[in-house]
Formats: C-alpha cells, structure tokens, sequence
C-alpha cells in the first residue's frame, strides 16, 4: 500500500514527541513493505532513508490550479492573528504572545510567493506555517496521485491532510497524538482546537495515541466511537540499558524527567516528596527539566524546607538524560493530562521501577507500573516509599517490566494500522 | 572638634562554580576561579590601585591631617594573596603611613552574628589573626559587622569580644528625630560607642554621584561643602561610609569621582571647621551623648535598611538553615579544606544573590549577582551545599570510626 504521509517533524530534528512517534511509525510499516510518501515542512538532509521523503519547502505552488484557490477561502481564518505555540503553558505563551503581537510581520506576500521556506519549528509564524503547508499538500497530493490513502499527524497537518484528500479524493486517516486539551488544561486555544475538530471530521478514520484520548476525542470533539481506532505507542529499542554511570550519592534517588508545567504535574511530586522525606531523610528527589512551573516549584520546595534533598537539574540533553535514569531509583510521571508517555517506558528500559498516573495512554500499556491517580499525593508518597524500601516488589517490576518491554513493538503497532488501512478502503463507498 | 570620618568597606565573595546535581558526590572544588580572578584583577584596575594612589598622594600632602578606614572581608584578603599581590602590597603602603586605621569583622563576610554567637566569635579571631599576619601585627580596636548589621544584642556580643566602639547605618526607622552626626553608646552595654553612617551624605557620594536624573547632579566639590556647612555646628561628627568600589567601579573615572576626592580634604580645611578622624580617635575625643536602641537588626541596605536583602524569602531562610544546622558537625571535622568551604559558603553574598526584591531595589542586586535569577543562585547553592554535606558527614563517621 502507498501511503501519503503529512508529518511536522521528523528526526533526528524533533522538540517533542511527535517526531520520534512518526519515526517508530514508518519504521514499523518498513516492516511490512509498505510505502510512504512522507511531508514534513522542512527537511534537514540527515533524516535516515526509510520513506520517500518530500521536503516542503522545495514545492512550487501553481497558482493557476484553481481548486487550490477553494482551499485557500477555507484556511483564511488561520490567518487571524492567532500566535499558537503547542506544548507552552500559559504563562509562558502570554509572555510569547506579547512579543510576537509587537513582532508580527504581514504574511499575505510570503504566503503567495511559489516557494516558501518553512522552519519547521513551533515559532511565532505557526499559524502561517500550517496554512502554507495546506496549500502545499495539495500541489504535492495533484502531482502525484501514486497513493492510496492519506495519513495526517496531529493538528498541524490536519489542514495538510484535508487539502490532499480534497484535491485527490483519497481517504483521510488523522492521527491524534495529543489534544489541545492536554496542552491546555481548560483554556484551551480556540483556533487550535477548530483545526483539530475539521480534521477528524473530514477523516475517514480517526487514531488515537490511547483509550484516553479516544475519550477526550468522542466527548469533547463529538467523533462518533466507531470512527476512533486506540493505536498505543512502543518503544523503538526494548533491550535493557546497562549504563556504567555510577551514582554518587548514598541515598536512593526519586526522579521526576519531563517538561516542568500543568501538564506534567509536577506540584504533585513535590508535595508527595515532602511526605516521604517526612518519613525517610535518606532520598534524594530531583526534578529533571525546564518550563513555566520551575520557578514555581523551587519556592515551594524551599517553602516546604527540604530543598537539601530536592534538586533540580534543569534541561538535560544527550546522555545526562540516561545517567538520569540510570541513577534513578524510582521513577514518577505524575501528569495530569499524557496522551501517551514514553518516558516510564524509557525508565523501565534502564531497569528503573515506575509509578505513573492513571492519567496517562501508557497507563494502559505498561502491567507492571504502580498506577496512581495525579491528585492522589499519599497514594504516590505511599508508592514511593514502598519502592524504595520493600525490595521485593521493585525486583519483581524490574523483571516483569523489561518482559513487556519486549512486547511493546512499532512492529505490531503498524500492523494494525495496516489493518486500519485496509479497513478505511474497503468501507469506502 | 568636629570631624568626618572615610570609612571604605572593601569585599568580595568567593563566587560559586556552575555546580550540577551530577556533581554531587564526585566534585569537591566550588569554587569559579576563572571568574573571581578576572572580578578582582578588573576592579583592582579600576578601582583599587588608582584610589589607593590618590588616598596615598592626599595623605602625603596633608601632613597626618587626611585620614581614612578601611575593613577588609578575610574573602577579599585571601583573593588579594591569590590574584592580585600587589593590590595586597599597595594596602600595606597605606596602612603603613599610620594615617589609616583598619577595622575587625567576620572572616567569612558571614551572617553568623544573627545565628550564632560561636561561630560568630570564631570568625572575629580568624579576622584579627589574618589582619595582623598581613598588617604588621596590627590591631583593630573597632568594629564593622557585616552590610553594617546592628542590633542592641549583636553590640553586646561585640563589647564582650573587646572592642570600644561599632561602626552601623543611621537607619531613619531607628534615628527618629535624632541626628546620626552625634556618637552614640550600644543600649545593653554603655561602654561600646556606636557611629552611625550619615546616609544621605554618604549615598550622595556613593550611589547618586553620577546620577543624572537626580536633581543635584553634577555632585561638585563646592556644592558637597556647602552641604556639610549646612550642619549644626553642636553636631560634631560626619560618617561618611561606602563601598570602596564606588571610586572607580560604581562610579566609573569617567564622571570624575576622582577628581572628586583629590580636592575634597583641601576644600574641607579651607572652607569648613572639620578635620579629619578614625573611628577609634573619635570615639577617644568625642563623649557619646546617649544609647540608642536598636531591638531588630538593621544594615546598610535597600531603603529598607533591614535583612530583608539576604533573609526572608523562602530561598534564602532555606538555604541559611540548611548551612547552620551544619555547625557543630563541620567543627568536630577539624579539617581544614571543609573549614574553608564553611567560611566561604557563609558569604553573605550567596543569599542576597537569592533575593527576590525585584521591583526596588532588583537592579542594584542583579548588578552585583552572576546569577541569571535568583532561582538559579539558589538551586547552584543548594547542589553545593549538599555536596558539602556529604563530605561533612562522611569526615564526622570516619572519626566516630577511629
């Protein structure tokens, strides 16, 4: 099967999740022999040769088509002065915003030129990006028409998606791997959340990264359930990490690894951390990461006096991340909202126990993990406290946990998208 | 006899490396080398070997009439031997003419007057030992405690260490109606003489020098006599206190703060009937004239005049527990290298780097942090700290052992 793939970005360039899940993705459908046309905005060149990749800055626009002018009248609303940055919390998106309001060049010429450089990036041209993109994916989707069937990830290509099928008539699957309620908590941006709505409605099927987001999908964007397939996420490599970091404290280490903001909630671990050390002063708690919520979060640990055994680590990149997890005892994801997860999936890799939030899709994945609600800090204390103390039970999630490791694989996710795929054509009218 | 008495404060901290939770337990070494000795090779260029010339070349003119004080943080002492010799060398000079007089405060530019009174005294010997090693056996009979801190309590503490007289800021909140140009006697124990600095005078010279949105900028020499003449005559001494940086680097050679200070004793003896005095000598010549009382701590900081500059905030209160908690294990280490890292780590300086007074008084503070954010200052401090703990403890259970 030929597929016509609209992702945003791909890696080795990635700032999130998305990139490394299209990654896993078109992996495991190399697997089965599929073929994939796959558009991100910007491609660097390094990416490694699974898929046939179309560079979007590199397509001429032929503005004499005059259907594209029809799509072009849809996506205008996209052009109200919309600064959507994903994966901001809101105060830091107010601080963008207010640069960007006083930054903001007019975009109608850049928009119309034949080429356009895209950056590929969640900048202040967001909103301009994913309309110019649109219009791209239907030049791209009239020049060839050696596909089958159309695959979108995530809000920023749904306009890509919709252009494609309506110049090509293919089918359309949207894959949603996060909603902007996640990033949003419940002031949710309204342009974003449009975008993502006219997307799964003009698919003919819809995947979610997870049974919650399946739920989020049906209750607050009205998809009816038969049209939302669950695909969960894996894990690219399942083999157990032995790293030869050695730790340097004496106590055992509580880690936190993620983006400090509402999403991950981090204010839970902090206050389940105080409860523990209450109990133990042996443990070191650290919080690993950057985001709108840090400042935040030192007061409080420093209001809560036990900043000795609290520490922040900032971002971490490159290996500092695995020496993270490697010297990490327990390792908590608490958030409030997670579409998916993959990171406990990585701690489980480096033979670190897991407790994480009924909250998260990996939730429903992942067996051997203590599973908390994100509110419920004497449940998480309680874990902690059990993980770090009574062997028995971390030994046996060390063991189980890298068993089923072995049977999260981006081959078995990719063949059942195939048989998504086959489903969506055969039931087309 | 009325007087006014320079006294100059000069300090630097020892300033923290960017230290990483993956440093705890595996690096030992705190401190940033690189950047304390371009700190202190900078200002010696600009401040300390061309005012340390001037006060030199007035002294030599006037003939014992010019006089002025310094204090010395044992921090900045143990730089100038490391980095900058002969800034150590042109100190000596000055002292050497016997025209300047040399005050006693903690070793470690330290808090530890508002916590413990052990520690506290501990760093006073320290102070005077080092003193004497680099002065010639010089003895200071006054004392300076750090940023001015002053209470009834601390000035008892330090009447008791022996000394005649304490040098604090004329706080408006603690002054009243009263004048800061008169000597006053600590409120517990009458016997220790307290100065207190004229602090619009002094903040004149100091921070409005080359200000030129205040209204009485240019600050001449003319104009700062007419000022002290404005004085009543019954009030008999100036304190003109400051940072030894203004001269150079708060207040850089270009807006001519020294050209300032070369004419200023001349234009006092002409035009006025001050001189010239140490603390020690006008607290010999001049009688106090009552207590004063001094319940809370006050310093020479901020409008606020209080601690609020270094404790307060959850970071800074925080960080301080967690370092004095840590007193009576570091002394029964005895080691040297952890004595060290105490002494430097009580720096005063690494809690006003966590101060969050953003809105008054924020740009004074970022000025002088190397920190982006107090934040920032406070999670480097706290990895050191705890990495300073570790060591503590595993000193302390390895003698416990032996």
């Amino acid at each position: 099967m030929k597929v016509l793939m609209f992702g945003w970005e791909f890696p080795p360039h990635i700032s999130g999740g998305l990139g490394t899940a299209c990654y896993g993705l078109v992996k495991g459908l190399a697997h089965y022999n599929q073929d994939i046309i796959f558009v991100v905005p910007k491609l660097w060149g390094d990416e490694e040769p699974l898929a046939d990749f179309v560079n979007a800055s590199d397509v001429s626009i032929d503005y004499r088509e005059r259907k594209f002018k029809k799509i072009w009248k849809n996506l205008t609303y996209l052009e109200v002065s919309s600064f959507l940055v994903p994966y901001l919390g809101p105060e830091e998106y107010k601080k963008f915003t207010d640069y960007a309001i006083h930054d903001r060049t007019d975009v109608d010429e850049s928009i119309f030129t034949t080429k356009y450089e895209f950056s590929g990036k969640y900048g202040k041209n967001l909103m301009e990006e994913v309309s110019r993109y649109a219009l791209t994916a239907a030049q791209i989707a009239r020049d060839r028409d050696d596909f089958e069937i159309i695959h979108a990830h995530d809000w920023l290509s749904f306009p890509a998606g919709i252009a494609a099928k309506e110049i090509s008539g293919k089918p359309l699957v949207a894959h949603v791997h996060a909603t902007e309620f996640d990033r949003s908590g419940q002031s949710v941006n309204r342009p974003v959340y449009d975008i993502e709505k006219a997307g799964m409605e003009a698919a003919d099927h819809v995947l979610a990264v997870s049974q919650l987001t399946k739920n989020i999908i049906i209750n607050k964007y009205g998809i009816p359930a038969e049209k939302v397939s669950v695909l969960h996420n894996a894990v690219l490599d399942a083999s157990i990490i032995k790293s030869k970091y050695n730790k340097k404290v004496p106590e055992k280490i509580v880690t936190f690894l993620g983006r400090i903001t509402f999403q991950k909630g981090p204010e839970y671990f902090v206050e389940a951390a105080k409860k523990v050390l209450d109990r133990d002063p042996n443990v070191r708690f650290v919080m690993a990461g950057s985001g709108d919520l840090l400042n935040r979060m030192i007061d409080r640990v420093a209001e809560l006096r036990m900043a000795s055994k609290f520490h922040f680590t900032g971002f971490l990149k490159g290996d500092d991340v695995d020496h993270m997890y490697a010297i990490s005892d327990v390792y908590v994801m608490p958030s409030v909202s997670e579409p998916f997860g993959i990171s406990p999936l990585e701690a489980v890799r480096h033979n670190t126990p897991v407790i994480i939030s009924k909250q998260s899709g990996v939730a429903e994945v992942l067996v051997n993990a203590i599973k908390i609600d994100f509110w419920d800090i004497d449940a998480m204390a309680d874990s902690i406290f059990a993980l770090l103390h009574y062997d028995g039970i971390s030994r046996m999630f060390k063991e189980m946990g890298s068993q089923e490791l072995k049977k999260l694989k981006w081959e078995h996710v990719a063949a059942k998208l195939v048989t998504v795929y086959e489903k969506t054509l055969s039931t087309r009218p | 006899m009325r007087t006014i008495c320079f006294y100059f404060q000069v300090h630097q901290p020892y300033r923290l490396k960017p230290y990483r939770f993956f440093d705890i337990g595996e690096d030992h070494y705190y401190w940033d080398d690189f950047l304390n000795r371009s700190v202190i090779r900078k200002v010696a260029q600009k401040c300390y070997l061309p005012m340390n010339a001037l006060l030199l070349e007035l002294i030599q003119k006037h003939h014992g009439a010019f006089k002025v004080t310094f204090s010395f943080s044992g921090t900045f002492m143990d730089q100038l031997e490391a980095y900058a010799p002969d800034v150590l060398e042109s100190f000596q000079r000055l002292v050497a003419t016997g025209q300047v007089e040399l005050l006693n405060e903690t070793y470690g530019h330290s808090l530890a007057a508002l916590k413990s009174k052990e520690e506290f005294a501990g760093m006073v010997k320290q102070h005077q030992d080092k003193i004497k090693q680099l002065f010639n056996g010089y003895q200071p009979k006054v004392f300076r405690n750090t940023e001015l801190i002053y209470s009834d309590k601390i000035g008892a503490m330090v009447a008791d260490l022996g000394y005649k007289g304490i040098l604090t800021e004329g706080a408006k909140h603690v002054l009243g109606w009263k004048s800061p140009n008169y000597v006053y006697q600590n409120s517990i124990n009458p016997d220790l003489k307290v100065l207190l600095k004229n602090f619009r005078l002094s903040d004149d010279i100091a921070f409005r020098f080359s200000n030129k949105t205040w209204e009485d900028y240019p600050l001449t020499t003319d104009k700062f006599i007419n000022w002290i003449n404005a004085i009543p005559q019954s009030e008999q001494v100036l304190n003109l206190f400051m940072d030894y940086e203004t001269f150079g680097e708060h207040q850089w050679a270009e807006t001519g703060i020294f050209d300032f200070m070369r004419a200023l004793p001349e234009a006092v003896f002409k035009h006025t009937n001050f001189g010239f005095s140490t603390p020690s000598e006008v607290i010999d010549k001049v009688p106090a004239v009552s207590p004063i009382h001094v319940p809370i701590p006050i310093s020479w900081a901020d409008e606020e005049r209080d601690l609020t500059a270094w404790l307060g905030n959850d970071l800074q209160d925080e960080a301080f527990d967690r370092l004095y908690e840590l007193e009576a294990m570091v002394k029964k280490t005895k080691d040297p290298d952890l004595m060290r890292d105490w002494n430097y780590l009580q720096t005063s300086d690494h809690f006003y780097y966590m101060c969050t007074k953003f809105f008054s008084d924020g740009d004074i503070h970022s000025y002088f942090s190397p920190y982006d954010t107090p934040y920032d200052a406070f999670i480097n401090y706290m990895n050191v700290l705890s990495d300073f703990v570790l060591r503590v403890k595993g000193k302390v259970k390895g003698l416990e052992k032996a």
